[in-house]
């Protein structure tokens, strides 16, 4: 069990530890194998991701329309002008914005309580891990309508839930008022995603070694004390980490939303993939799609490069 | 220690793993009652009418039809094949592109190293929606457009960045003595991979799969734009055949959600077993 924990939460802050060096040295061999070994990911990751993304970026300074495949006409940064115009879109973007702050920082929070009070847990916690976990193996599209329903104004679980306590029938459009709409995807969110945070904030406390906790109760630490001074600066890679991921993640977010919502009503849930969606296939402005999910892109990867280069910087730390 | 007898901790974990039980229990419940139960009001609680008949008629054998919408045309043989192979293939592919990458990354001083990690990492920056259209039409001129393998090939992709990055993890785990041991021993680095560091890798090798596996079998935007018939079309868009404009047969997709969950839970358990055993294995690594 204790072999299990400790090797368990190893594997995470494996995840911060992207690569080592130790083993290179200069031989002939050496300089070739990496190479070899990188094509199959270099190939189909060109197939499937590059290719297709150099087409729509060629796409993006085009009219491309899904309806007219005849004359495509290069346009410049027409497209792009359109994009950064756009109210909808900027909107959308904020809204994401909005969407990944609160989301993470309450799935980090609520991931943070859950996974110590599972950790004072010791007979059955394997149990209460696997329990914990269900929500991860939902596909986010089934977490939508599972949610969609729950919410529904009719006939859905938590109306019910209060025509029973009010005895009358209470019609509150869950998914169609402001900001009703947006906490619903919210809370379907945090249900999806929390699970992730406990597993690894849990694997991340089982990590600590008891002798600091005991000896911070030694000196008279209560409760409190020893969460805020001990467990939670102990597992700050873990957190950072799981931050990362999470917020990378729900910046890809389409499939829950289109769901619960589709963007609507009258865009008031819209995050920008779903408006991209909208645009290229339900709109056919496919050009102007592409341009839109270019722009969102490179501020992803902006983030990414970020992220990556923190990553780096905390690795030389903990080495040192 | 006063680990384990913790009262607070106890209620708190109970309660919240009840709320987060909830949707689960519910999924289950309404595909275990008539529709009518469902969409009436004022609410039924406990159901007078509770039976299998829906996951009997999505398995084929015959039940009275009347009392579904849909759920006896559901192609779910199909559905569940393609999703299987899809599922499985990707991530057994993504795990051995992924473990040569990542052992790259791990053990060697190259140049351009990072750039490709970058790009790599990137790679996974990028939403499937933002794929699905680009790829229908190179797929669609290629002819993998509505192919079990088009989305075989689509979901290694996406699959091979994390786990070059976990596997990378991994292998930097490896003590370095033993890879030098096989060399001295006249291994080359190849067949010291193979024979040092592969078996001891097999914690991030589940690990890996539970992500890839999970990923694929729930994938949704690239599917519901590639897949068109029962040729390739997977259990994700597959749910939406419950849905029509004025009614929805909410409790056939009910039972079709948990059949698609069950292979996903016995999966995680299944690994997380070898998740298990390789630790113990893993206990080398000291």
């Amino acid at each position: 069990m204790t072999t299990e924990k400790t090797i368990k939460s190893k594997e995470i802050v494996k995840l911060a530890r992207v690569s080592r060096e130790r083993r290179g040295r200069a031989t002939a061999e050496n300089r070739h194998l990496p190479i070899v070994l990188l094509i199959p990911a270099i190939i189909i990751l060109a197939f499937v991701v590059g290719f297709p993304m150099l087409y729509s970026l060629y796409l993006s300074f085009t009219n491309f329309t899904l309806l007219s495949h005849a004359s495509i006409k290069f346009v410049g940064l027409q497209n792009y002008v359109t994009v950064f115009k756009d109210p909808i879109f900027l909107g959308s973007l904020g809204r994401t914005i909005l969407y990944i702050t609160i989301a993470v920082n309450l799935e980090f929070i609520l991931g943070l309580l859950i996974a110590n009070a599972m950790s004072h847990i010791i007979r059955g916690q394997s149990i209460l891990r696997t329990v914990m976990m269900m929500p991860m193996m939902f596909a986010p599209i089934l977490v939508g309508f599972q949610f969609k329903w729950i919410f529904n104004d009719q006939v859905g679980l938590i109306n019910n839930i209060l025509y029973e306590i009010f005895g009358r029938p209470i019609i509150i459009p869950w998914l169609i008022e402001r900001p009703l709409g947006f906490i619903s995807i919210l809370i379907a969110e945090i249900w999806m995603s929390t699970p992730f945070m406990v597993i690894v904030f849990l694997a991340g406390i089982m990590s600590i070694s008891p002798e600091i906790l005991e000896a911070a109760e030694v000196d008279g630490a209560n409760e409190w004390q020893k969460f805020r001074h001990v467990t939670v600066p102990s597992i700050i890679p873990f957190i950072y980490i799981a931050m990362a991921v999470r917020s990378l993640d729900i910046a890809k977010a389409y499939d829950l939303v289109s769901i619960m919502t589709g963007g609507g009503p009258a865009h008031r849930t819209e995050l920008i993939w779903t408006y991209v969606y909208r645009l290229a296939f339900t709109s056919q402005k496919f050009a102007l799609g592409s341009a839109m999910s270019y722009v969102t892109v490179v501020i992803a990867f902006a983030f990414t490069f970020y992220f990556f280069r923190q990553l780096i910087k905390a690795r030389q730390i903990r080495r040192v | 220690m006063k680990r384990g007898k913790h009262i607070p901790s106890r209620i708190v974990t109970f309660i919240v793993l009840a709320i987060f039980f909830i949707p689960v229990l519910w999924l289950i419940l309404t595909s275990l009652r008539p529709n009518i139960e469902i969409n009436t009001r004022p609410p039924v609680w406990i159901s007078k009418n509770i039976n299998v008949d829906s996951y009997l008629a999505l398995l084929g054998f015959g039940v009275n039809p009347e009392r579904f919408a849909f759920g006896e045309n559901i192609p779910f043989g199909s559905y569940f094949r393609n999703s299987l192979i899809t599922a499985t293939v990707s991530t057994l592919l993504a795990l051995v592109i992924g473990t040569l990458a990542g052992y790259a990354f791990s053990s060697f001083k190259f140049k351009g190293r990072n750039g490709i990690f970058l790009s790599l990492m990137l790679a996974r920056a990028i939403p499937g929606i933002a794929l699905s259209l680009p790829l229908l039409v190179l797929f669609t001129r290629m002819g993998l457009s509505d192919k079990v393998y088009g989305l075989v090939i689509a979901y290694t992709a996406m699959n091979v960045p994390f786990t070059a990055w976990l596997m990378a993890g991994f292998i930097g785990e490896i003590p370095e003595e033993l890879n030098d041991a096989a060399l001295i021993d006249g291994c080359s680095k190849w067949s010291a991979f193979l024979k040092v560091d592969l078996p001891l890798i097999g914690p991030g090798l589940a690990a890996s799969g539970i992500f890839a596996f999970l990923t694929s079998w729930n994938e949704f935007a690239i599917a519901s734009v590639i897949t068109r018939t029962i040729a390739s079309k997977t259990f994700p868009p597959g749910l939406f055949d419950f849905t029509a404009e004025f009614v929805s047969d909410w409790r056939g997709m009910c039972a079709m959600s948990v059949l698609m969950l069950v292979p996903a839970i016995i999966f995680v358990i299944i690994v997380q077993r070898q998740l298990v055993k390789g630790l113990t294995l893993g206990a080398l690594k000291g």
